[in-house]
Order: structure tokens, then C-alpha cells, then sequence
């Protein structure tokens, strides 16, 4: 259906847009920027803050421009005396409720309210008075609320709920009162929250921070007591040069790696290895699964966020759940099992840290059935963000460095191997394992373009072998609760689905790097980094997992037949149905 | 069923129109509303009934609100018609034996009596300027009977509606009745009514806003308490003018007693068929169900209102969407408050110009006001718009309590503002309360004498504020706490102007930036105390006083010489030791010890303590 448009004047500047836009919208298209704290595109439009309140001629109040429909012939002004004064007054409040701690805030510099307040000439102490109590809830091991730097923006509270459907957060009292946190006050540690951090990269401010283990990498790396390995997921080389100096989505895999090495790390190894070593496992199961004509559907299992949703809230697809470590964890057991055992040294003498795009990979390293070596497979978890300040700190001129290759065995990956990073990249690398397995072919059209894009939910059937294949490619928790609830009511059947808890897969996990929501609302973030990821794809050689030569390798050498005896007790796990009341 | 009305009505009107003077029947009216129950009404009805019990044709009656609150437990003997006040069970007794038993009027605790004699009770000044349209049943029908309702014409409205009148034409009558809404913003019932039904949606509902929360408010809990039929009819012929087949009621789970009338009533008119499916025989069906707020003062606005409805945390969003397009459930809603409700059966009985010809010319009708403050006929009254202030306060209200002058009163609650005793001649309606700086509102009416602090009064209802804000939007959330806490300081003494001239500008952008209603009039009070009683705010400032003698930190308590005669209660009284003196010559107080506590004040026998 063809909408009208409608045109109207933003600050002089005539503009089309079509009916039903919002105000915001129209500034948007006219170039015309307002600031907004609260809004969250298609998630949090509430219109709370009162930041984006614009005048409009022949309106008597001033009006919410993210909320306001746009009409015919409106005349709007966005930066009247009016206004601005208006906006002032309400950052200045804001302010006067704010723990001002700006210079030792892990958000400062990147804080939206730091930003506006200086942009409005703000006096932080205009309003003097008392200030919501400060509560701080740091039982989660992923992440720490810190309400004294809250706002109410609430946008950690849509996430939460209207993209992943998990609604472990609201809004507990009332006025100056008001705090964000879980109902009964429970600590969210002990709470049905994920771990998905997609609270953490939408808030404004300091609220929401990593809990970190950057000083127990920064100890080892000063001690050097033991080998310091480390490696990283997929799309952190798209994303960590983001606030050093990089676009958004370029790879700086060569830099990073040089980065690494700088700081101090003796192997720096890359994830996307484990990648194509999850393909082979994954792979192994869903064809023996087929074989056994087992009811439903394979679910991926790379994601921890969406592993522990199954947990809580559909703890009968456990067994449909893919019993293959993630990633990062088969990266870990090979480093402390294999690789040891190639350094002639004990597990325990071993450092691993693994950076990831993802908060919830620090409570996954803690899960039981993660220690393949009797040791913890991996030692500590560093959110690309964390590397990026790491990198900072130690005063690396990152965008001028030489690039340097990651090192052998355990760095040598796929194409296949890399794509894992983007929503739909771990079932491209099956299906092209798959296929050329199962049909035993050495097929050439491996581009999956089905399942690539941006969309929450995908869906193929695919003919592999002669057999009907019904897949699904689902990110974001509350597509996938979606699904589930179609696959438990009968209405879909699938036979394999991988499921990403962050919308748009890892490239736009918890753990990354933070932009404001100007450049959020606007730009496709996820899009553009697994662009890089894609690019990177198809530069590489190989492209298939099974291709990769380090892992023809490893399996001849050292695991055996993927899904065999050696290679389920070190890459297997198990999960806990965890949706029972304590 | 169109004739079971009428059978109804004929059966029990005979009974309900003689609770008049000179009526047939000896019926004793024992009021029940909430007041008066919370203050043992029920224990004398009990008690009428037990000395009653063995003699024929005495009918005892528990109607709601009489209205005059500051009289109750309260009682209405008829066919004389005399007005029992302030009654406790001893006086039950003297009452049955000289009225009951001996024909003779018990005028000690008659409040109608005029030169030792019993005059029509509706003469008395408390009554003779009211007019009751939203209350013509309360204090006189049994709000639990269904039968006596009908029988005053209850769901006659209904029958016309439904069988003779189309949707338009229903709504042409409320637009032409100049109906305005009763519960705050005085919008036009019958424009509502009409963008409601102008919404194409096959599912709509309709809501009525029973989360009455003023401080000092009762109006919509006595009609709900007194004549909850007219609500449960009014919302049935809304539900058939806008296409409606469901209705919620919005009611604060505080109100227990109107809550059981609601049920009662919803209960008796299901089974009667005035609510279900083909209500008197027609195609139209309509439902009605409760829901209760948790005491949120946010609810009573409406999108907050249907947010909680919809089992939400009631906070408001912003409109547009306005509820007549996208409201309940995302589906177009038609919301109005209990006494606008309460008005439509009448208007639709009587007629649009009937009522049209009531009140002023762009406030038609009367409305309910709670009068309550510093006023001696504390209580609950419905007036035509236009009655002065002046008739207000000094004929309905009887007054100031111990002689003291009148000063302002607030309307419009926390969202509203005070008029002066200057204003006492400005006549009361939508229009011209907003042009005096305060509003309509839902009608609460508090009064207040020369010893009442307008900072402390601004201080009060800000305080309500923070108290009720959702803490949604920064300016509400923020600002009311950080306005509070100005004028904390001012009344501490620790005010400067510079600090003022802030507190204005403060006040100045919750009202233009706040998200709802509640947060853009918040600030109401206290602009309409500052325009009204500059002085006021002056003098805690710049003389560090308070002229009222309220606030207590700028209380200053000092032993006036001429009067003490050095008897040394007060020093032996003092808990912070603060007064010295020599027995039998004048004390003194050291004013750095004093914590203004009062005892001095309180103690002193020869009125020689004095505060300011």
C-alpha cells in the first residue's frame, strides 16, 4: 500500500514524509537533529525524558517529536529559546539526581547525558537536593546496576522485555523514588535474566557496566607466571576498533592481533578455529540425529544467552538443545587438552582469556561441565569493549600499527568460521558442511543468502542429499520465544534452527562497543559489521570448516572422529533445567 | 420487561415518594454512606431497629450521603421530617421515646429547628441554595434496592434510549445539554461521546473513572455509595450511543463500601436484564466489570487509568493517540468520570433545555462539591454552576469554626489553585476558576481560616505530588521533589529571593514540559499562592516569619511580661530546660534552646506565652 506524504517545515527546511511519522522522523529526513535520551526506535517510544520537545505553531504546550505524529503544513522549530531552555531545565534536574562520579565512569566520554549536558552549557549543581538512593546491584557475574547514575530512561526496561521478552526488569515505586531493578527487589543474579546485555549496550549512561576481569588480566599479564593465551570471537575484529579510531565495521584483525601481542599475550589464537571445530561437532550430531529420525528440531548452541532462556522458560526443548560447547569453550578445552599437551605443560599453568562481543560469556565460562582439562577451560572473559580500554590504557597507537598474523595451529580458520558472528553465520557453515558431506560433493555455490540479512526470523527448506530440510535463523529472544511457541503449538516444524539471543546475531552483542542511540536509531550497527564479517568470508581461502586445515589436523591427531568418544567428553556439555522455583 | 419497569416502579414508588414532610409512612432514614459509617451509623440503625421491632409500619431505611458530613451519624425521621444530628445510641433512645413513642420532636438534637420549632428541612440554609440532580437519590433511596431506583424513575432513561432513540440522537441530547466533564477538565461529554463513536472499530469500550484522589475529594464515592444505578444506566446508554458492549469501572480499592454497592448494583441489574445480552428485549448487549486501583494517584488520568486496567504499571503515555481512537486495549474508549456519568439518565429524562437552562452560560448543570477545611458544615453539596463563593462559605458552608476569617479555599485539589476571600463574589464554574488561576477539578472544596501558612498549603499539596508522581517523566519525577524542597527551605527560613525567582522559572517548566495532567498542573498551588499571597513568601524569606504561625521552624514562642505572673509551669514543663526565670516574677525563654515544641504555649494558663 502506497502511503500519502505529507509535507511540513522543520526549522525553514521543507520536508516530505510519509503519514503516520512521527515529528522525530521528519527532522530526521530534514537533517535536523534532536536530542533524545529516551527513545529507542520501534522499543522505547514513551516519550519520558522530555529531551526531543520541539514547538510546533499553533500548539499551545511544547510537543514530544518523538511520539508526535507529523501532520500536513505543521511548522515546527527545534531550537527555539523555548526549547532549549526547556531542555536545559530538564538536564539540569537530571543532573541534580545524578552520582556525578563523570571522571571515574566507565561511561564517560561515551555518556549521552555527559554529551547533552555540556552541549546545553548545563550547570550540574543548578539544582541542589537530595538524590535517589543508590542502589547497587552487582550479583549478576556478568554485569553491574548502578541506579545512582540511572535516569529512567527505561530503555534497558523495553530491551528487556519488547525485543527479548525476558521482562526480568521494571520500574519498582514511584517518583523521585523510582528505580529500575527486578520485581520483590531479587537480585538479578538470582533472577530468569539471560545475560543478553542488551540492557547494557542501550543505557545512556553508567548505569549498566561490565562486571570486569580486565585487572585479572591486566595482574597476569604484569606477573607472566604462566602461558598467556587468548583469542577472540568472530566479530570482535569488526567492532573493537570502533573507539580507536576505526568506522564501524571495519576489520582490524591484523592491528588487533599486533595489539595483542603488545600487550603481552604469548599465543594469540582466534575463535573462529573453534568455530569451524563447533561446525564439525554440530554437524556430526544433527546428521546422526537425522539418522535416528529424532522428534523436532537441533538447536544451535553457541549462544549462552539463549541456552539460558531455554533453561528458564522452555526447559522441554533441552533435549533438542545441540550438546556442543560454544565457541569459546571448545576453543578453551583444546587450548588446556591439546595444546598443553603440545607445550609439554600442565592445563593449570595456562592463562586463557577469550574476548568476546558478549557479557553472557562471562557467566558461561562458569557453568558446570566447562572444564575439559579438570581445570576451568576458560580462566577470564573480556568484552570487546574491555579490550578496546586495555588497548588504550597501555597507550597502543592502535589505528598505526602493523598488522600481523594470528599464530598456528590455533589460529588458522575458515570463511565459514568467521561468518559465526552474524545471525544466520553458524547455519551458512553448517549447511556448507553439510552439504558437501552429506552428498559428498565439493560444491562451489556455498552462499547461503537466505539466511543472511538482518530479519529476526528466517526460514528455508533446503534439499540436501535428497532429504527435505526445514531450517529456521532466528535473533533476538523474543523472535525466537515466537518460534518456540509455534513449534510447541505444532504449527511450525523444523529440523535445524540456530538461534542468536542479541537481535542481528554477535555483531551486535552485549558486549560491544556502545554508541548512542542517535547513531543506533539510525544506522543498522549489526548490518554494517557483519558486512566485515561476510567480506572477510569471502577473502578467505577456505571457506568451509571441514576445509580447514588445522582442524584435518586436530582431528587425526588428536580428537578422533568428530562426535566420537575423546571428542564428546572434551567439547560436550550438559545443561540444567532451571525453570523450577527455588 | 418494558412493562416489569413500570410494575416495579408502580410497587414501590408509593413507599419512596412519601420520605417527605407530611409524607404517609413513619420512616426513619438512618444515613449509611462512609462517613457516617465510619462513624457507627450502622450501630444505630441497628439500634432504631431493635426499639422498632415490635411496632407495624415502621420502615428503616439505610440511603447514602445526606450531605452534611459534619452532623453525622445522622438520621431523618419522617412523615415529619425532622433531621437528627451527631446521633450516638443514648440519644437513639430519647429520640425513640419522645419522637417515636411520644410524637414530640427531640429539638436538643434536631439540627431544622427555627425559634424552637421544626421548619422544613430543605429551607435550612445548608440546603436551600443546593440543587440535587447527581444526588436526587442520595440520601433518600436504598442504594442496595434496585426497586427504589426504579421506582424513582431509575432505567426509564435506558428504556427511552434503547426504544425510541437512535445512537446520534442520544449523543445530540448530551452535546446539547452543554454537559461538560465533571472530572477535571470540563471537556464537552457530548463531543467525546461523539469522536468515540465516530471510531470504526468493531470492539470499543467504555470506562468510567471512579479512582476519585483529590486529598479531601468524596463526591464520587457518595454517588457511588448513594445511587451506584445511575452510573451502572448512564454507562449502558454510552455503551449503545458509541457502539460499546463492554464497560469497566476504575474504582479505588479504598473504597470498600462503594465497591460493595457497585457489585450489588451490577448484580441486581443483570438480573433484571438491564445489563447482558438483549437488554429490555433489544439486540443490544452490554456488560459491565470492576477493576480496582491500588491507590496510585496517577490512575485518575485516563491513559494511566487504562493502563492499569490492561494489568500495567499505571503510568501515563502521550496522546495523541487520545483514547476515542486508540485507548482500552488499543481499542477506542470513551471514558468519563462518575458524576458526569451520574448526570446522564436525568438529562435524558428531562431534556438537553432543561438542563441547558441550569448554571451558566458555557457551564451548564450543577456540581457536586466535597466542602471540607475550616468550614462548619463540613459535607458533600451539588449547586448550580455560578453559586458564589460567598454563598459557598458563608450560607452553605455556615461559615469559619471559633470566629475566625475566612481566608482562601483550593479547588481542583493538587492540579488546582486557592481563591481568595477577595474573590468571594466570583461565581464558580469551569471558565471562571481557570481565569482566577485555579480549576474545577473534581470538585473537592477546601477551606481555609487566617491561621492556616499558604507556603505551608503550596508545600502540602506539592508534597502530595512527589508522593502520587509515577516518576515517568523527568520534570514531574525531578522537578516536583527538587520544587518541594525549595519551598522546604522556605518554610525553614533558609529561603533567599534569588532561590524564589528559580522556584518560579522551576515551576514554570514542569507545567510546560511535564509528560501528563498531573505533572503540568503540579505546580498550580504553588503559583496560586505566590500570585495570591506574595507577602506570605516575602515574610518567611526576608523577615524569616511565619505570619500564620505554622511553620514551626520559624515559630518564636515568648513569655509576654505583663501576663506571667512567674508560677514556673512552663520551665517545669519544658523538655529542653529553655525557661528561666525566679518563681512569682516574669520568666523568659532562651529562644537558642527552644525546640518550638508548644508545651509552653499549651501549659500556660494565663495566655502569657505567645507564638509568631
Amino acid at each position: 500500500m502506497v502511503k500519502n506524504m505529507i509535507t511540513l517545515t522543520i526549522d525553514g527546511i521543507k520536508v516530505e514524509v510519509e503519514e503516520g511519522s512521527t515529528i522525530l522522523q521528519a527532522c530526521n529526513k530534514a537533517n535536523v537533529k534532536v536530542p533524545t535520551l529516551c527513545f529507542l526506535k520501534e522499543i522505547n517510544e514513551i516519550g519520558a525524558c522530555r529531551m526531543c520537545l520541539v514547538e510546533v505553531e499553533g500548539i499551545k504546550n511544547l510537543v514530544t517529536s518523538c511520539v508526535y505524529p507529523a501532520s500536513d503544513g505543521m511548522v515546527v522549530h527545534t531550537n527555539t529559546q523555548r526549547v532549549r531552555k526547556s531542555r536545559k531545565c530538564t538536564l539540569e534536574l537530571l543532573l541534580s539526581d545524578h552520582n556525578q562520579d563523570c571522571l571515574s565512569c566507565t561511561r564517560s566520554l561515551n555518556c549521552e547525558l555527559q554529551a547533552l549536558a555540556k552541549e546545553y552549557d548545563c550547570d550540574a549543581n543548578y539544582y541542589k537536593g537530595e538524590k535517589s538512593k543508590s542502589i547497587v546491584d552487582d550479583s549478576s557475574e556478568c554485569f553491574i546496576r548502578d541506579n545512582s547514575k540511572c535516569i529512567k530512561c527505561q530503555r534497558c526496561v523495553a530491551v528487556c522485555s519488547a525485543r527479548q521478552s525476558v521482562n526480568v526488569i521494571g520500574v519498582n515505586k514511584r517518583g523521585f523514588n523510582s528505580y529500575v531493578g527486578c520485581a520483590y527487589d531479587n537480585p538479578i543474579g538470582k533472577s530468569t535474566c539471560v545475560n543478553c546485555g542488551q540492557c547494557v549496550i542501550n543505557c545512556p549512561t553508567g548505569a549498566l557496566k561490565d562486571k570486569s576481569q580486565k585487572p585479572q588480566v591486566e595482574e597476569q599479564l604484569s606477573n607472566k607466571t604462566k602461558r598467556l593465551v587468548v583469542a577472540m570471537a568472530p566479530s570482535v575484529r569488526v567492532a573493537v576498533g570502533e573507539v580507536l579510531g576505526s568506522q564501524i565495521g571495519e576489520n582490524v584483525e591484523g592491528k588487533m592481533v599486533t595489539a595483542l601481542k603488545k600487550l603481552g599475550f604469548d599465543d594469540v589464537f582466534d575463535i573462529d578455529f573453534a568455530a569451524d571445530l563447533t561446525i564439525m561437532e554440530e554437524g556430526t550430531e544433527f546428521i546422526n540425529r537425522l539418522n535416528e529420525n529424532k522428534k523436532g528440531p537441533m538447536f544451535t548452541s553457541c549462544c549462552p544467552g539463549w541456552i539460558k532462556f531455554v533453561e528458564h522458560f522452555y526447559p522441554e526443548f533441552i533435549p533438542n538443545l545441540s550438546t556442543c560447547k560454544s565457541p569459546q569453550q571448545m576453543m578453551g578445552a583444546t587450548i588446556k587438552t591439546y595444546y598443553a599437551e603440545k607445550l609439554g605443560i600442565k592445563p593449570e599453568d595456562i592463562y586463557f582469556v577469550s574476548i568476546m562481543p558478549c557479557i553472557a560469556k562471562k557467566f558461561e565460562r562458569l557453568r558446570e561441565n566447562q572444564n575439559a582439562a579438570g581445570v576451568a577451560d576458560v580462566d577470564a572473559v573480556l568484552t570487546t569493549r574491555e579490550l578496546s580500554e586495555l588497548i588504550k590504557s597501555y597507550g597502543i597507537d592502535f589505528m598505526n600499527l602493523e598488522e600481523s598474523e594470528f599464530d598456528k595451529p590455533l589460529g588458522i580458520s575458515s570463511g565459514s568460521g568467521v561468518i559465526f558472528g552474524a545471525t544466520g553465520g553458524v547455519m551458512e557453515a553448517a549447511l556448507r558442511t553439510l552439504k558437501d558431506t552429506l552428498e559428498n560433493k565439493e560444491l562451489e555455490d556455498i552462499d547461503y543468502l537466505l539466511v543472511r540479512g538482518l530479519k529476526g526470523t528466517k526460514e528455508a527448506n533446503l534439499s540436501i542429499a535428497g532429504k527435505e530440510i526445514k531450517i529456521a535463523v532466528v535473533s533476538g529472544l523474543k523472535n525466537a520465544r515466537t518460534l518456540l511457541d509455534k513449534i510447541k503449538s505444532g504449527e511450525k516444524q523444523y529440523d535445524f534452527v540456530e538461534v542468536m539471543a542479541c537481535p542481528g546475531g554477535c555483531a551486535n552483542g552485549g558486549g560491544m562497543p556502545i554508541h548512542p542511540s542517535y547513531i543506533t536509531n539510525n544506522k543498522q550497527i549489526a548490518g554494517l559489521r557483519a558486512k566485515g564479517l561476510y567480506d572477510s568470508d569471502l577473502k578467505n581461502k577456505t571457506r568451509k570448516s571441514h576445509k580447514n586445515p588445522a582442524i584435518v589436523d586436530i582431528y587425526k591427531n588428536y580428537f578422533g572422529a568428530p562426535g566420537g568418544e575423546k571428542a564428546h567428553k572434551l567439547l560436550h556439555t550438559t545443561y540444567v533445567d532451571r525453570s523450577k522455583k527455588n | 420487561m418494558q412493562n416489569k419497569l413500570q410494575e416495579i416502579k408502580d410497587k414501590f414508588y408509593d413507599i419512596v415518594v412519601n420520605r417527605v414532610a407530611g409524607g404517609k409512612y413513619r420512616q426513619i432514614l438512618v444515613c449509611g454512606g462512609s462517613g457516617c459509617t465510619s462513624n457507627h451509623s450502622k450501630e444505630i440503625r441497628d439500634k432504631f431497629a431493635e426499639l422498632c421491632k415490635d411496632q407495624k409500619d415502621i420502615h428503616i431505611v439505610s440511603p447514602g450521603c445526606f450531605g452534611l458530613c459534619a452532623m453525622g451519624p445522622s438520621a431523618i425521621i419522617f412523615p415529619e421530617g425532622a433531621f437528627y444530628r451527631n446521633l450516638t445510641i443514648e440519644k437513639v433512645e430519647n429520640i425513640y421515646k419522645t419522637h417515636i413513642l411520644n410524637g414530640q420532636i427531640d429539638i436538643d438534637n434536631c439540627y431544622n429547628i427555627k425559634d424552637g420549632k421544626l421548619v422544613d428541612l430543605y429551607e435550612m440554609p445548608f440546603f436551600k441554595k443546593q440543587l440535587r440532580v447527581v444526588l436526587h437519590n442520595c440520601g433518600l433511596t436504598a442504594p442496595n434496592k434496585i426497586e427504589e431506583y426504579i421506582a424513582r424513575d431509575g432505567y426509564f432513561a435506558l428504556q427511552k434510549v434503547l426504544l425510541q432513540m437512535t445512537p446520534d440522537e442520544v449523543i445530540d441530547e448530551i452535546k446539547k445539554s452543554g454537559l461538560r466533564g465533571r472530572g477535571g477538565g470540563g471537556f464537552p461529554t457530548g463531543k467525546k461521546w461523539e469522536l468515540a463513536k465516530l471510531s470504526k472499530e468493531s470492539t470499543k469500550f467504555v470506562c468510567c473513572n471512579a479512582d476519585e484522589g483529590d486529598p479531601g475529594a468524596f463526591m464520587d464515592r457518595a454517588i457511588l455509595e448513594s445511587d451506584p444505578h445511575s452510573v451502572v444506566e448512564a454507562m449502558i446508554i454510552a455503551g449503545y450511543a458509541i457502539g460499546a458492549s463492554q464497560g469497566y469501572v476504575y474504582l479505588r480499592a479504598e473504597y470498600p463500601l462503594a465497591i460493595e454497592c457497585l457489585n450489588t448494583a451490577i448484580k441486581q441489574a443483570r438480573e433484571l436484564n438491564l445489563l447482558g445480552k438483549n437488554i429490555l428485549g433489544t439486540k443490544f448487549d452490554f456488560d459491565i466489570e470492576l477493576r480496582f486501583g491500588a491507590g496510585a494517584f496517577v490512575c485518575g488520568e485516563e491513559t494511566a487509568l487504562m493502563a492499569s486496567i490492561e494489568g500495567k504499571r499505571g503510568e501515563p503515555h502521550p496522546r495523541p493517540p487520545y483514547p476515542a481512537v486508540k485507548g482500552l486495549f488499543e481499542k477506542p474508549t470513551l471514558l468519563n468520570n462518575v458524576e458526569t456519568y451520574a448526570n446522564i439518565a436525568q438529562i435524558i429524562l428531562k431534556g438537553a433545555d432543561w438542563f441547558a437552562k441550569i448554571g451558566t452560560e458555557k457551564s451548564k448543570g450543577t456540581k457536586v462539591f466535597s466542602l471540607g477545611g475550616k468550614i462548619n458544615n463540613t459535607g458533600l453539596v451539588e449547586v448550580p454552576m455560578g453559586i458564589t463563593l460567598k454563598e459557598m462559605i458563608y450560607e452553605i458552608g455556615g461559615g469559619i469554626p471559633n470566629g475566625k476569617k475566612f481566608k482562601a479555599v483550593q479547588t481542583g485539589g493538587p492540579s488546582g489553585g486557592c481563591l481568595t476571600a477577595e474573590k468571594e463574589n466570583v461565581e464558580i464554574d469551569y471558565d471562571n476558576l481557570i481565569a482566577q488561576g485555579s480549576m474545577m477539578g473534581s470538585g473537592g472544596m477546601i477551606v481555609m481560616d487566617e491561621d492556616t501558612c499558604m507556603v505551608d498549603i503550596a508545600k502540602f499539596f506539592l508534597k502530595f505530588i512527589v508522593e502520587e508522581s509515577c516518576g515517568k517523566c523527568t520534570p514531574c519525577r525531578v522537578g516536583n521533589k527538587r520544587l518541594l524542597e525549595m519551598l522546604d527551605r522556605i518554610t525553614k527560613g533558609e529561603g533567599t529571593m534569588e532561590e524564589l525567582e528559580k522556584l518560579k522559572e522551576l515551576c514554570y517548566q514542569i507545567k510546560q514540559n511535564s509528560l501528563c495532567g498531573l505533572g503540568q498542573s503540579s505546580p498550580n498551588p504553588t503559583l496560586s499562592t505566590l500570585n495570591n499571597f506574595y507577602d506570605e513568601y516575602l515574610a518567611h524569606i526576608k523577615d524569616k516569619t511565619c505570619p500564620a504561625g505554622v511553620c514551626e521552624s520559624l515559630k518564636k514562642y515568648k513569655i509576654d511580661k505583663s501576663k506571667c505572673i512567674g508560677c514556673s509551669l512552663c520551665a517545669r514543663n519544658c523538655p529542653a530546660n529553655a525557661i528561666y526565670g525566679v518563681v512569682k516574677s516574669p520568666f523568659e525563654i532562651d529562644q537558642q534552646k527552644c525546640i518550638k515544641c508548644g508545651l509552653c504555649f499549651k501549659n500556660c494558663k494565663f495566655n502569657a506565652v505567645t507564638k509568631g
